[in-house]
């Protein structure tokens, strides 16, 4: 609640209850437009609370959608038009950090803990199961006594 | 006056909660049947007071007493009645009151209505509960007092921040906190459990109807929240993946978790450790998620280093409660004993599977929400980890799991037949492949995974409606049998059968308007017509408005299908007058399809403005669904083992310990 407060107050602090991205910003090729929505959806609004350059409307955002569709237009691929962003802005405009050293371990605990999670459930898998199934030694002595017996 | 007796009020309610929290554990130990009987007075007594302290500020707030300084900061004259109330816990120090009241609230029906549990067990259960009260309750009186006095008394409020004067939002939090707050008794019951030693089927059959019920709160919450952004915010978006959002979505996982681990515990006594771990994991991560959001924390780190007096509190109270659990739970575990063997194909194993994949989903939650801060803090290195993150790791972890979803209750418990379950549900899997392949067919040219999504959610939605209907015998039974079987069915088999049908409403609602929304950004003149997924949308001119507390220019939109009107719609740009603070209120008309969307923005030129027109195609579904699965949980909650058949199970239990009687 408060972050999404937050949001509303950088809205209202900026150029009013605008939103986003303006008629005027939007490229004509309907291709490269789209690929700038992605890319802009990456990049964080640096003076928003967590807040893309798409959703937000403060006037830093405009500057950053019209600096990214200014690279799309000028032919650069998708990663240099983010690698462009990341030299000026610092890392911190990415929304999806990239995978490196610092970022190692944000990436890497969900996939780790699931297969940990999973490794111990197969190990103990084979317990209950095997146990279930199976008499032990002792069992197996007595079934044949009882068996012998009849 | 009044906020002098509320100030009292909350003091004599640490009174009754420092009480609370030593006589019923003092007399749990030396067996002391009167010392365990005070904890249930003490809990209603301790409400009471909260309560009458609650009712105190609220008075405030009507009256509009500008003498106390929470009543000066948050609330003016001019607002209208209902925000006058809501703006009791539209700031820090009332949101605080109402948590700690709803968590004595849980407190007092734990007294009242269990009657059927064991006395100690009841004793140390509300122990625990008073406890979190105390410590909240300081908490509040030492940082967060809503009572203080201003002096002299300012002639005018400050008024409520507009973007909260909204019904929503008004009965948002309370929604929230009572799921929050509601794991608290599950944490109490597994706090008792670890105290006592001693863990049963019964334990798990008591503790599932709190945690059913704070679920079903929190997913309320969650869910009305979610509407809220969607509709105020202006540019229809519904889950931005926000820390204040993770915090209340990490407990509402791990509280799933728990309420699937307990179905285990209560049928086949397996799984104890892991679910006594899980409920003191659920409300944890509420205690975490208080800190987050209370500390302001998440606004910055240095924000937080500034003005560390509360958020340093809460830190010692999370640090306090959680570390104290988490080492009861190392030390008394061990000594619970395992029950109940199940082969991996079975009920249990796939529950067990449903508590892998949410986990690990909580988990993800925890460290994207986390990592920023933790990097920054020993690193000083600044990242975000925003929406595209929590997209590409929690997504694909969802897939799975809901593949797997119509499987679980079709499973036999102990050791299910896997092949088996599989040829029944043939149907149910052809009959989402058509679905899937119907979208596809009707929505050409979208994203080329998304039919597979609309084919998950059928999967999900049919299968559960399979499972009830293969459960009775549909279509191999005479008819007369099958209805009366339906009706013969315990409460909990709905619940289940809804709650899934729900989550698969959910992800319909999700894919399609992920997928397939259509969105139109231009600029319009009155009289100007614009096409938006086959609808035309005429903009009839703007008009100027005056609200109760605010003035607004109103945009007028008319949609037309073909010749045919079939909305008008209005969306305005509104002016609070107290704070002057702008607001978007958008137009939104709900079709059986999905949503028409319209804001009004900024005037350009010549009588013309910026417009922008979204098609949501489904998009309400994703909260019908959230109401679908929070009617499910209360069937289940309706069960009536879970009202009748727990009390023949404690009779004996606590007849031994109430000899004096």
């Amino acid at each position: 609640m408060l972050a999404r407060l937050l949001i509303a107050l950088c809205l209202a602090l900026s150029a009013g209850p605008a939103l986003a991205v303006q008629p005027d910003e939007v490229l004509a090729d309907p291709a490269l437009e789209a690929r700038a929505r992605t890319i802009s959806a990456e990049l964080r609004c640096l003076v928003c609370q967590n807040q893309s350059i798409d959703d937000s409307n403060a006037p830093l955002a405009r500057d950053l959608r019209v600096l990214v569709r200014e690279r799309l237009s000028a032919g650069a691929s998708d990663s240099e038009v983010l690698s462009f962003v990341v030299e000026r802005y610092g890392e911190f405009v990415l929304l999806k950090p990239r995978f490196a050293l610092h970022t190692l371990l944000l990436w890497l605990v969900p996939p780790l803990a699931l297969i940990a999670g999973g490794l111990v459930l197969w190990r103990k898998r084979a317990l209950p199961a095997g146990a279930a199934a199976e008499l032990s030694e002792a069992e197996k002595e007595r079934l044949k006594k009882l068996v012998a017996d009849d | 006056m009044i906020a002098e007796i509320g100030h009292f009020a909350l003091l004599l309610a640490l009174a009754l909660a420092l009480l609370q929290s030593v006589a019923p554990i003092w007399g749990a130990r030396r067996g002391d049947a009167a010392l365990m009987g005070l904890a249930r007075p003490l809990a209603g007594g301790q409400f009471l007071f909260i309560a009458a302290a609650f009712a105190m500020l609220i008075a405030l707030y009507v009256r509009s007493d500008y003498s106390v300084a929470n009543v000066w900061q948050n609330s003016h004259a001019d607002k209208p009645l209902l925000y006058k109330i809501s703006g009791t816990w539209g700031n820090h120090e009332g949101s605080m009151l109402l948590w700690v009241m709803i968590l004595a609230f849980f407190g007092s029906l734990v007294a009242l209505f269990g009657s059927n549990l064991p006395v100690r067990l009841r004793a140390i259960v509300l122990a625990v509960q008073a406890w979190v009260a105390s410590a909240f309750l300081v908490f509040i009186l030492a940082t967060s007092n809503p009572f203080l006095r201003l002096d002299p008394a300012p002639g005018e409020g400050q008024g409520l921040n507009p973007i909260l004067q909204d019904f929503a939002l008004a009965i948002h939090p309370p929604l929230l906190y009572a799921g929050y707050v509601g794991f608290s008794v599950a944490f109490a019951f597994a706090i008792a459990a670890l105290i006592e030693g001693r863990v049963d089927a019964a334990w798990a059959r008591w503790v599932r109807p709190w945690t059913l019920l704070a679920w079903a709160f929190l997913t309320a919450g969650i869910a009305m929240g979610s509407w809220w952004a969607y509709y105020e915010l202006g540019w229809g978006g519904w889950w931005f993946w926000d820390p204040v959002e993770n915090a209340s979505f990490m407990p509402w996982i791990a509280g799933t978790a728990l309420l699937h681990s307990a179905i285990v515990m209560e049928k086949r006594e397996a799984l104890k450790i892991w679910t006594i771990l899980l409920a003191i994991l659920t409300f944890s991560l509420s205690l975490l998620g208080t800190f987050l959001v209370r500390s302001g924390v998440l606004t910055s780190v240095h924000a937080f280093a500034t003005d560390p007096a509360r958020g340093v509190f809460i830190l010692v109270l999370l640090m306090l409660f959680v570390g104290g659990a988490l080492s009861l739970f190392a030390w008394r575990a061990p000594l619970l004993r395992q029950g109940g063997l199940f082969a991996p194909v079975s009920r249990e194993g796939a529950l067990v599977i449903n508590n892998l994949f949410l986990t690990t989903a909580a988990l993800t939650v925890f460290v994207g929400t986390l990592y920023p801060l933790a990097l920054e803090a020993l690193t000083g290195q600044k990242i975000s980890v925003g929406a595209p993150f929590f997209n590409m790791t929690f997504g694909p972890l969802m897939i799975p799991l809901l593949a797997l979803v119509p499987f679980g209750p079709m499973l036999a418990w102990k050791r299910g037949d896997f092949l088996g379950v599989a040829q029944r549900l043939f149907a149910v899997a052809f009959a989402a492949l058509a679905v899937a392949a119907l979208f596809a067919w009707l929505r050409w040219g979208g994203p080329v995974l998304a039919p597979f999504g609309i084919g998950l959610a059928a999967w999900v939605m049919l299968g559960a409606l399979f499972e009830l209907a293969w459960r009775v015998g549909a279509g191999r039974a005479p008819l007369g049998q099958v209805v009366r079987r339906l009706g013969g069915l315990p409460r909990s088999a709905y619940g289940t059968m809804l709650a899934h049908f729900g989550l698969g409403v959910v992800v319909l609602g999700i894919v399609s308007v992920s997928a397939w929304r259509t969105e139109v950004i231009t600029v319009m003149k009155p009289g100007d017509s614009v096409a938006v997924a086959g609808r035309t949308v005429t903009f009839e001119g703007v008009v100027p408005e005056q609200g109760p507390n605010y003035t607004q220019t109103a945009g007028v939109f008319t949609a037309r299908e073909g010749d045919r009107t079939v909305a008008v719609l209005k969306s305005a740009k509104r002016v609070y007058t107290v704070r002057k603070q702008p607001t978007t209120e958008a137009g939104i008309r709900s079709f059986l399809s999905g949503d028409l969307y319209v804001v009004l923005g900024d005037d350009a030129e010549g009588g013309a403005y910026t417009v922008r027109i979204y098609d949501n195609p489904f998009v309400t579904m994703i909260w019908w669904g959230a109401v679908i699965m929070m009617i499910g949980a209360i069937f289940s909650l309706s069960d009536r083992r879970l009202r009748v058949g727990a009390p023949r199970r404690a009779a004996p239990a606590a007849a031994r310990v109430q000899p004096a009687e």
